[in-house]
């Protein structure tokens, strides 16, 4: 792919947002206006604990380039804790999506408070251009993907940095 | 997957979708027409119209009149976050009987028209989220909400002047309210001030009244010295553990007669009296000041002889004549049923030794502006006498204003009061010592009732007002006249000239802050912050006393900088909102609960450990799950781990939620 495509590539990533923090934080974005670009979709639910995988599978096969998951901080979901139980998912579903073929890259966990509008916009944005230079996702037929052996190490594990539950 | 399309009651769904202009704040970046253009070639839509407010009554009355007509049995809304209208959409449609529940918002204001700069995209975008609910919604059914009964006693937690008055309210209206203060008295910041602006009333005189009537109200249970420790439940029916501290007296034998204060063991005040700010000292044991609600005596463990080395003759037990001291008082926890909780939590003050060039803590007679309120109370350690560390009376006095407020480096936001207590504290000190006082501010806020004029009462009583930011305040003089002196160093941004001001004292008034403990505090009541901590309301203009908690109200400085008359207004408001609340008698929950499906259940118990609420249980007999939908709280957690897809969600089943995936990203 040229870097003139590469310009012209508009990636198309979905979005799901726990209604308590994340989906109150793109609306309080919304209130002060804080442009972002226009590539994510949200869908909202009440718990990233609610978060199926098979919604991240079927994202990508209905032809998403990446998918963004926002949940309250560590310590603060609405329902107790959820939000771990998103993260365990997350952490099993990246090493999964990796061994198919999809790089790690195009998924991505934040922790967003209600009053975190400005996380929003960066976080959409950073994740358009992230997928956009990834370009398009490819499903590729199994044959085609490289050996997985070390699978295991090719995943970062994912960790809750310190000072994050805010 | 194992859910089953429910058909529409009529046979195929008749959808209609309504686009909203919101005046311009959607028109203005969304392409309308050719929205609804798109979105009458969707599938099952039968009616797409836009209209300038649907939230309007004209608005509604569209919805409503192609219901009655049968042209629709569904809803979509393509307008605002469903945060914010949901309610009233589904409201409209209840009163054209239909079931609620069959409705769906688009959210093409705040999360594209307002975000979106490209017009071109923001229209691609909202016609994308408008395909996602118009292809879920064809899976939506009827639903009816649960009502649960609420119990009608409620908690407020602070007893500032926002809960005294929030307190006072509702017992007024006949509730039993519980009032927990953490300190051994209630009265807050208020009961420590002299006079309050612009009125100069004395702070005593209005405040002490409320304080004895909160003593005295029947429906008032009052702990002091408390603290709540658990809070579980929901909406209606919280239950709340409340722990009390041993103060070691008894309360209610004790009538504050002050005996065993004046016969402790030490004679003169050791530690800190926090009700003066450091400014004095008390003994150990002590009644925080004199109308100190309730009156009774409390023993600080960490000072008395007799607890911390049992080895007191403790005279204090000897000189009550009632007995009240009680050494083996243990921590007590009360366990409360409550319906509405209001948090009046209150701030605390900006540590002024925070911005080292200000000296405070450093220099003598450099003072926080609540330590000169307790200088200049009559009642206060130096009895109303302004004076510096030599006894002398000031002859010149530095006012700073903005101390930890409006700085990128402490806090960006104004804490609104600080100017005109300093006007309040500029008049009193002239008033007590006849000083020349300067006011060095950044630009004088005074909105409100009274507050300019008295403003320009203070420029006629000559006190000086100087325009820039205090840059250093240092005793290092550079020509005689300053000797001796503290020199505060600012720039005059009217004259346009750095000026050199020698003082005798200085008060650094500082701004309002969260309390340190605001993170336990938002996660004992499941309540959000701001970034700087001040609890976050659930809408700044139309909920700004309710919380993302339903039941959970917000009273006073914990939401943010704020003077009396705003906390004492706003404590009202979050009275009248638990009232609504209880009044009502029940609560309507929402239908997002999880429901077993049971004929695909496999009996793994996958799902048991998950639920925080112990809603699902394990039926031995059946060898299935089982969920209990007055525990549920509509999480979904147990919802996405079952792996044989029995366990579905109300409002958010799995096909549902595909659905909306396929439509988000297919159609557009």
């Amino acid at each position: 792919m040229s870097d003139n495509d590469r310009k012209q590539f508009e990636p198309r990533i979905i979005a799901f947002f726990c209604n308590w923090c994340t989906y109150t934080a793109a609306d309080l974005a919304g209130t002060a206006r804080m442009a972002y670009s226009p590539n994510v979709r949200v869908i909202r639910i009440m718990c990233s604990g609610r978060l199926d995988p098979q919604f991240i599978l079927k994202a990508f096969r209905e032809g998403a380039d990446g998918v963004l998951i926002g949940g309250c901080h560590p310590g603060d979901c609405h329902y107790q804790e959820g939000n771990y139980k998103a993260l365990r998912r997350f952490t099993l579903l990246k090493r999964f999506l990796n061994m198919m073929g999809i790089e790690k890259e195009r998924i991505r966990l934040e922790w967003i408070a209600a009053s975190e509008g400005d996380k929003v916009q960066k976080v959409i944005n950073e994740m358009t251009e992230q997928v956009r230079k990834l370009g398009p996702l490819k499903l590729e037929p199994a044959s085609q993907l490289q050996p997985q052996n070390d699978r295991v190490s090719r995943v970062e594990p994912v960790t809750i940095a310190e000072g994050e539950a805010s | 997957m194992s859910t089953v399309n429910i058909p529409s009651p009529n046979g195929q769904p008749k959808i209609g979708v309504y686009v909203c202009h919101c005046g311009i704040n959607i028109a203005g970046r969304v392409d309308v027409k050719e929205t609804v253009a798109f979105a009458k070639t969707l599938p099952n839509v039968t009616v797409a119209t836009e209209y300038k407010f649907m939230c309007s009554d004209p608005g509604q009355e569209m919805i409503q009149k192609d219901l009655r007509d049968g042209k629709i049995d569904r809803v979509v809304v393509a307008s605002c976050s469903p945060l914010m209208h949901e309610p009233t959409f589904r409201r409209a449609m209840i009163a054209a009987d239909a079931n609620p529940f069959l409705f769906q918002m688009a959210n093409i204001r705040e999360h594209v028209s307002w975000v979106t700069l490209d017009k071109n995209a923001a229209t691609e975008k909202a016609k994308a989220l408008i395909a996602a609910a118009v292809k879920r919604i064809v899976l939506h059914r009827p639903l009816e909400k649960t009502r649960v009964p609420v119990t009608s006693d409620v908690l407020v937690v602070g007893g500032g002047i926002a809960g005294i008055h929030a307190a006072l309210t509702l017992a007024e209206a006949g509730r039993k309210v519980y009032l927990v203060e953490k300190e051994p008295t209630i009265g807050g910041h208020m009961a420590k001030f002299d006079k309050t602006f612009p009125t100069l009333d004395c702070s005593a005189c209005i405040l002490t009244p409320k304080m004895s009537a909160v003593r005295a109200h029947p429906n008032i249970i009052l702990w002091t010295y408390s603290e709540v420790a658990e809070v579980e439940g929901f909406v209606g029916n919280f239950k709340v553990k409340v722990k009390r501290k041993p103060r070691y007296i008894k309360e209610d034998l004790c009538v504050g007669c002050y005996e065993c204060v004046e016969a402790c063991v030490f004679k003169k005040g050791i530690t800190k009296d926090e009700f003066n700010v450091g400014l004095s000292k008390r003994r150990p044991i002590y009644i925080p000041f004199p109308q100190a609600t309730p009156l009774v005596a409390v023993i600080d463990p960490e000072t008395c002889v007799q607890i911390k080395r049992n080895k007191c003759k403790k005279p204090c037990v000897d000189a009550c004549e009632r007995d009240a001291i009680d050494f083996d008082q243990k921590v007590e926890i009360k366990e409360i049923d409550v319906g509405a909780i209001i948090l009046a939590t209150g701030f605390k003050t900006f540590d002024a030794s925070r911005i080292s060039r200000y000296g405070y803590g450093k220099y003598p007679n450099i003072y926080t502006s609540l330590e000169v309120e307790r200088m200049v109370n009559a009642a206060g350690p130096t009895g109303g006498e302004v004076h510096l560390q030599n006894g002398e009376k000031p002859k010149t006095v530095g006012i700073v204003h903005c101390v930890g407020s409006r700085d990128s480096k402490t806090n960006a936001y104004c804490s609104r009061v600080c100017c005109m207590y300093s006007l309040k504290l500029a008049h009193l000190i002239k008033e007590r010592t006849e000083a020349e006082v300067y006011n060095f501010y950044i630009d004088m806020r005074t909105p409100g009732k009274g507050y300019e004029e008295f403003y320009e009462k203070l420029l006629k009583e000559n006190v000086h007002f100087i325009r820039g930011r205090v840059a250093e305040i240092s005793d290092w003089a550079t020509i005689p006249e300053e000797e001796g002196k503290l020199v505060i160093r600012a720039e005059d941004t009217l004259i346009g000239a750095v000026r050199r001001i020698p003082v005798d004292m200085v008060v650094l008034s500082v701004g309002m802050e969260p309390h340190e403990n605001v993170d336990e505090v938002r996660r004992l009541f499941n309540v959000s912050c701001s970034h700087e901590g001040w609890f976050l309301e659930r809408h700044p203009k139309l909920a700004p006393v309710s919380t993302f908690t339903d039941g959970v109200f917000l009273a006073g400085a914990c939401q943010g900088p704020k003077d009396i008359p705003d906390s004492v207004a706003q404590a009202g408001a979050a009275a009248a909102e638990a009232l609504a609340l209880i009044d009502r008698g029940y609560v309507e929950l929402e239908p997002n609960t999880a429901y077993l499906q049971e004929e695909f259940c496999s009996g793994c118990k996958t799902c048991l450990g998950l639920c925080p609420y112990g809603a699902i249980s394990f039926n031995d007999e059946k060898n299935i799950s089982s969920v209990n939908g007055a525990l549920c709280k509509g999480c979904g957690t147990c919802v996405a781990a079952c792996p044989s897809g029995a366990l579905q969600q109300n409002l958010f089943t799995d096909e549902q939620i595909l659905h909306e995936i396929e439509g988000v990203i297919s159609y557009v």
